[in-house]
């Protein structure tokens, strides 16, 4: 029987790592993460989870101790967020090259520069084409059960891919939410031992794992990437039904909200989505035809699956909650304009970086704007930014 | 598995691409012959990742991972948990890294490995600079040693890498050199025994980047080492021994005059690196007495 | 061969063919590196006192030392890259480089 808890994000993470069963742990302790860190060393140390805890010195070496072990053939936990996952940058290319099938949370927080402590996207959209699958959760529930299925989606023989769980910071990863915490029985059932055996280091049965290759192999072998990023799609919907069945909590790749006759759509990543969710029911009861489409997979993209959301909906505003300098648009954007046909108008909008709340104001302004829009705007519109006074902010004495 | 193309003697196929009388392939045999087949070996880019062969092709035949420039450690200390917590306590993970990717951009992950008290022995080929890459300077590079990012010499002395390894109070530690095979083997032997931290810092002569004739690599090691450049000795449990005892240590000049890379060094420069070279020996030998 | 047959008989497992996806190395290979030298090393039997120190210091551990033959030293030339480690460390001085052109 299922049961109930009162978690924030990490520990759902963390409760999703425990019932897997994970092995080894390297994780270094970085805001919001920390607590992820913390109560996994916590368990290990009770001993409530048997595995081995490395307390690493780098988020660098966290990945590289990640790799390392689970070459050997054990499931490993690490987690991270913003500079951190930016650090492991290097390794994270390692990780996808080789196949390893790590599943990692990252709590969304934004890069340097400026400091900032809080919620956007831009670590993980550094990150997007580093050959990692990434999910992003919209509660806490959402987040224990990205958790299990990732397990199965990474190790699955037709991905061998490792995943990212996105979960925005604080926003998730400090709220306490309700949710409902599988049986140990029913997850060693769903997520299974790990068996993976494609690159593997066993002395018994040794060969040498990522060395130099030459032009004349290396583009068969990022094919190989590519095709299990395809298969990925297909193995994630087998996993999204089959957890479906079993705890009764269906996803899927996108995900619409009253979109049916909708005249215009908002798409989003993350938390946010709650909230768009409240205020399409709020603008439905005045009259509004909106609805909103949530992006659970980013990686791939699912292209396709989208399309068919979108369905004959003419107006889609897209919501970034990250920069995407120099480029057309930002990152959602990009994707989802090219997804779509050309008779689609897709806006994008900038909102929500660095912990700047994406509340049901500024919601509201982003479907006003799209209702009223009869065209594209040549760049991405920061809804939530003071663009008037953005280059006055700060006024100092200085000696010229 | 291994398709087994050629046969050779020990781990390491005898056809492969170091320099002719390249040091490091000297030292690599003798350490996997003594440490035997249940050994894992992370090796980073560099001169040491052509054990690891191009392409399909590997030269040696036990299990490993080519790993990246600075985290030999922390993969071989991830390698090692992952051996353990399935019960294999007997697999011996190494990391056999240049003087690069362990003085410099490696020092980090190794100062973690050490200080978490990791089951790793860490091999250091030292050749006292970025060999592979053409010869760049690194911190272990010699004072007055010409690079070719230190064209007038290097101005600064050589990083002291087995105090930074006693200073995380490892179980062993040791230098070595390929002119003294045995001691060499004999240390390999004492790290493989060692359940935690365990360095080796043994130097890898040249030929390419010290200038001398392949012919004289052994004869350049015999020079560093009766003349102090190369100290032997061991760190056990906190104790330290000089492996070799020299009776008056020989002039500095016999081993600086025989390798290219310290031509142009004028008389003030070389009288201030024999200064430098005694006064660590005379350390070394008053903290082994002590 | 033995030592594929020591790998091979730790496993109870049946040994089968399968992909792979990634790099990896998995043939134990040489490179026919004598085709590198200048010189290469002639022994002179008769003053060899079969110390081994040539064996010892042979980066490529190419040379045997067989006690019993009047061809004491064996160095294997496929492999030598005639660096003359062997030649300079020779206590008896009775290991020539001779230029490889004049060898036929």
């Amino acid at each position: 029987m299922a049961h109930y808890k009162m978690l924030d994000g990490n520990t759902a993470c963390v409760e999703a790592m425990k019932m897997s069963r994970v092995k080894v742990i390297s994780a270094y302790p970085i805001t919001p993460q920390s607590t992820i860190a913390e109560k996994l060393s916590d368990l290990v140390a009770k001993e409530e989870l048997d595995a081995s805890y490395i307390r690493v010195e780098s988020e660098h070496s966290a990945m590289s101790c990640a790799i390392g072990a689970q070459l050997t053939g054990v499931r490993t936990a690490t987690a991270t967020a913003s500079v951190g996952l930016a650090l492991m940058h290097e390794v994270l290319n390692v990780a996808s090259g080789l196949r390893v099938p790590i599943v990692m949370p990252v709590v969304n927080r934004s890069l340097a520069s400026p400091w900032s402590l809080w919620c956007d996207h831009q670590d993980s959209m550094a990150e997007r084409d580093s050959g990692w699958i990434q999910l992003y959760c919209e509660n806490v529930q959402d987040v224990y059960d990205t958790m299990l299925m990732s397990y199965r989606i990474a190790e699955h023989p037709d991905v061998l891919t490792p995943v990212m769980v996105c979960l925005d910071g604080f926003f998730l990863s400090h709220s306490m939410q309700k949710l409902v915490v599988a049986e140990q029985v029913e997850v060693d059932e769903f997520v299974g031992e790990y068996t993976v055996n494609n690159l593997k280091l066993d002395p018994a049965d040794p060969i040498v794992i990522n060395n130099l290759t030459g032009s004349n192999e290396i583009t068969e072998m990022k094919y190989q990437q590519a095709v299990g990023f395809e298969k990925a799609k297909k193995v994630m919907q087998d996993v999204f039904a089959e957890f479906g069945r079993k705890f009764g909590r269906q996803k899927s790749l996108v995900e619409g909200y009253r979109t049916e006759d909708a005249e215009a759509v908002i798409i989003s990543l993350g938390s946010m989505s709650g909230t768009i969710k409240h205020v399409v029911n709020e603008l439905r009861e005045k009259g509004y035809k909106v609805g909103i489409v949530k992006i659970v997979s980013f990686r791939p993209f699912p292209a396709a699956e989208l399309k068919e959301v979108i369905g004959t909906i003419k107006k889609v505003a897209v919501i970034d909650r990250t920069t995407g300098f120099g480029g057309q648009g930002a990152p959602l954007w990009m994707e989802t304009r090219a997804a779509l046909n050309q008779n689609v108008l897709v806006k994008n909008y900038i909102a929500g970086l660095a912990g700047r709340d994406i509340h049901t104001g500024t919601i509201e302004k982003v479907f006003f704007d799209i209702l009223a829009s009869e065209e594209e705007s040549e760049k991405p519109i920061w809804i939530d930014c003071d663009t008037e006074n953005a280059m006055k902010i700060r006024e100092v004495y200085k000696y010229v | 598995m291994f398709n087994l193309n050629t046969e050779s003697k020990g781990y390491v196929s005898h056809g492969v691409s170091a320099c002719a009388g390249c040091g490091m392939e000297l030292i690599i045999r003798n350490v996997l012959e003594v440490l035997g087949e249940d050994t894992t070996i992370v090796i980073p880019p560099g001169c040491s990742a052509l054990f690891c062969g191009y392409g399909i092709e590997s030269g040696i035949k036990i299990s490993g991972l080519q790993g990246n420039l600075e985290n030999s450690a922390a993969y071989a200390s991830g390698i090692s948990r992952g051996y353990e917590a399935q019960g294999n306590f007997h697999t011996k993970v190494i990391a056999f890294a240049g003087d690069g990717g362990t003085l410099d951009i490696g020092l980090q992950s190794l100062s973690g490995m050490m200080e978490r008290g990791e089951n790793v022995l860490y091999i250091c080929y030292d050749n006292e600079a970025y060999m592979n890459t053409g010869i760049q300077g690194s911190s272990a590079s010699p004072y007055g040693a010409r690079t070719t990012t230190t064209p007038g010499g290097k101005k600064q002395q050589k990083k002291d890498l087995l105090g930074i390894a006693m200073a995380h109070n490892i179980p062993y530690c040791a230098s070595a050199s390929i002119v003294n095979i045995p001691d060499l083997r004999k240390k390999v032997k004492k790290a493989r025994e060692v359940v935690g931290p365990s360095l080796l810092h043994i130097q890898c002569p040249c030929p390419t980047g010290w200038g001398y004739d392949t012919s004289k690599s052994i004869e350049v090691c015999r020079n560093a080492v009766q003349s102090g450049a190369w100290v032997l000795y061991e760190y056990e449990d906190g104790k330290l021994t000089i492996s070799t005892k020299i009776k008056e240590l020989k002039p500095l000049k016999d081993y600086l005059i025989l390798q290219k890379r310290f031509d142009g060094m004028n008389d003030e420069e070389i009288e201030t690196l024999e200064a430098y070279v005694r006064e660590q020996y005379h350390q070394l030998m008053d903290i082994a007495h002590s | 061969m033995l030592r594929m047959q020591v790998q091979q008989e730790k496993h109870t497992k049946k040994l089968q063919k399968c992909n792979v996806l990634g790099p990896c190395s998995i043939s134990f290979t040489a490179a026919y590196t004598g085709s590198w030298r200048l010189e290469r090393p002639v022994v002179d039997f008769s003053t060899c006192i079969k110390c081994g120190t040539c064996q010892r210091y042979c980066p490529a551990d190419l040379i045997t030392i067989d006690k019993e033959k009047v061809e004491c030293v064996y160095i294997d030339l496929d492999y030598c890259k005639g660096c003359g480690i062997c030649a300079n460390e020779c206590p008896k001085k009775c290991i020539d480089m001779v230029e490889e052109r004049s060898v036929n």
